[in-house]
């Protein structure tokens, strides 16, 4: 059934890109030839249209990558010359490390500072902490990394100001030094956003905690604050920032379009943009359907981390 | 073990959100309790039963006036005292049962009121499961969550967390209310259990019938003032050893007492709140 549903979603995902892809203004053969469109005639374009399948409607396009699609095979990028899975492949191992790194960054360090400043209201802790996050939440993250780039990489000269290794060397001979080193920046402004999204929910919930019956039979028991935090708060803040941090998977990935583009980051980010602006529907379609299942595995995730926490919520047989 | 003198309470009332006034919930009063006895505090809802409770631990809200004096085996019980011995000498059982962390399992949860209580982990897992069994909550009641249990289950899970803290003044808040006969019966003897064992019991409720079988002595309450405290077997037959008009309109509006309200018909009020009870 979960699988079912799953499928649903992909092909209406594929439906929707592919449908938003036709009605774009970007001419993909135009696009293929870049500046060489002046040096070539009609009927070359006509060929070149039929070699790719332009010419067919648009139907029959889309059940031709279909087919294609339920035999395994996502198709042929034009753009990178290459198939779209080994794209993927490719620049989802650079992106994974970013993504991951940002993820598992935002969704701890937003969880102990939203129980930090939640367990301790109204202190001088919470008051920097709530200003940081409330700050961060409203800050766009295209500009924050444009910024960062522009501290660190421009002026302080700390972090290489783009790829994810020095230009001019084989990707076989970055060392994993070399390779992090590239990393932080694009991580930190990425996880920098995710955090304050994570601290404000879970500071919410933890405040709620602390005034509730339950809170109150603890004090009743002779509980300190930190004692009422540390038994009571992790589990019932848990559930909100297990909630923020499966959901914000998605989020993530479009903050991670923005981010590779302002660090030049070949990631999938990246690919994306470049699969866009020049009309590669096999590649686009191909992400979003990775992304799409990326996403809900995620939230699939976090309904069986949610049972496991709350007791109340059972998994139905769905 | 417990005394009550002239204990003044006013928590802010915003009538408007510029002016603030202050509600009186209790006023002036005073109360001993001894070892040993279940002391019934009975009145309507608002007379501040509840708020007593929470004067005596300490567990007011910041914005509270409190006057007046409380004195713990002869020595006065002041904030830092009333941290001291919460959990370990004064235990509060809460009215509601959405004080259980619907998160945690039943047993761990009694463990960790024995761990605040200041036993070591390990002794605190074995007198969870004594005091648990002592309630006679099985094996997979121990095992369960909160909403897993029944109100009586729920009410006598709450019984053992204060038990087992081993304090000597046990305030059981509103225990038996939403409770079939058969499960008040089992949470109201658990209470005189108590008693029995040499401890205090103070047993708020707003129904008089019940607190009777087991209480020692009753002290009605109206609007935060005692009306009057009378040992339990005053109040049978007509009430004619009860001294204040209140505590006999209240035994004698009961359905048992043929729902007289002869005594107060002159005062709607009076009988008002008398159905209430």
């Amino acid at each position: 059934m979960r699988l079912s549903r799953l499928s649903l979603v992909l092909l209406c995902v594929a439906l929707v890109a592919f449908g938003l892809m036709m009605v774009s203004p970007i001419d993909p053969v135009d696009a293929y030839l870049g500046p060489q469109m002046a040096q070539v005639s009609p009927e070359q374009r006509e060929l070149i249209a039929q070699r790719w399948g332009f010419d067919e409607p648009p139907a029959v396009q889309f059940g031709h990558w279909l087919r294609q699609l339920v035999s395994g095979d996502l198709g042929w990028s034009h753009v990178y010359n290459q198939p779209v899975s080994e794209v993927i492949g490719q620049r989802f191992q650079r992106s994974i490390a970013l993504l991951s790194g940002a993820w598992l960054l935002s969704a701890l360090l937003g969880f102990s500072l939203g129980v930090v400043a939640g367990a301790k209201e109204g202190s001088r802790l919470d008051k920097v902490i709530s200003t940081y996050a409330y700050l961060t939440a409203s800050t766009p993250a295209f500009w924050l990394a444009i910024l960062a780039v522009l501290l660190f990489s421009v002026t302080l000269g700390w972090t290489p100001t783009c790829c994810a290794g020095p230009t001019g060397t084989l990707s076989q001979n970055v060392t994993l030094a070399t390779r992090l080193h590239h990393l932080v920046l694009p991580i930190a402004t990425l996880a920098l956003l995710g955090i304050a999204n994570i601290t404000l929910h879970t500071r919410a919930r933890m405040l709620e905690l602390m005034r509730s019956d339950v809170a109150i039979h603890a004090f009743a028991q002779g509980a300190s604050r930190l004692d009422v935090a540390w038994r009571h708060g992790l589990r019932h803040a848990s559930l909100p920032a297990i909630t923020l941090a499966f959901a914000s998977l998605g989020e993530l990935f479009g903050g991670s379009i923005l981010i590779e583009q302002v660090f030049a980051y070949p990631g999938l980010g990246q690919a994306t943009v470049a699969a866009g602006l020049r009309s590669d529907v096999p590649l686009l379609l191909g992400i979003a359907l990775f992304t799409a299942l990326f996403v809900s595995v995620g939230n699939m995730i976090a309904d069986t981390l949610y049972g496991v926490i709350d007791p109340r919520i059972k998994q139905g047989n769905l | 073990m417990l005394t009550i003198d002239q204990l003044s309470l006013q928590l802010p009332l915003y009538a408007s959100w510029w002016k603030r006034d202050w509600a009186t919930c209790l006023d002036a009063f005073s109360l001993t309790l001894s070892p040993g006895e279940v002391h019934a505090v009975v009145g309507a809802s608002g007379a501040g039963k509840s708020l007593l409770a929470y004067s005596i631990m300490g567990l007011l809200p910041t914005p509270a006036r409190l006057n007046g004096q409380l004195y713990y085996q002869g020595k006065p019980l002041d904030d830092i005292r009333q941290r001291q011995l919460r959990g370990r000498e004064l235990a509060l059982i809460p009215q509601s049962l959405s004080a259980l962390d619907p998160l945690v399992r039943t047993q761990r949860q009694v463990a960790w009121a024995a761990q605040r209580a200041g036993q070591s982990s390990a002794h605190a897992w074995r007198s969870s499961q004594q005091a648990l069994d002592h309630y006679q909550l099985d094996a997979r009641a121990q095992q369960a969550y909160a909403h897993e249990l029944s109100g009586g289950m729920a009410r006598r899970v709450l019984t053992a967390m204060a038990h087992v803290s081993q304090a000597k003044l046990v305030i059981a808040d509103e225990p038996s209310v939403g409770l079939d006969p058969h499960q008040r019966q089992r949470v109201l003897a658990a209470l005189r259990g108590l008693a029995d064992q040499g401890k205090t019991v103070m047993l708020i409720t707003h129904d008089l019938r019940h607190a009777l079988p087991i209480a020692d002595r009753v002290t009605i309450m109206r609007n935060g003032k005692r009306v009057e405290t009378a040992p339990a077997n005053a109040f049978q037959g007509t009430g004619d050893s009860l001294t204040h008009d209140y505590s006999k309109a209240l035994w004698q509006a009961l359905p048992d007492n043929h729902f007289s309200t002869s005594e107060t018909s002159r005062t709607p009020q009076l009988q008002q709140e008398a159905n209430v009870a």
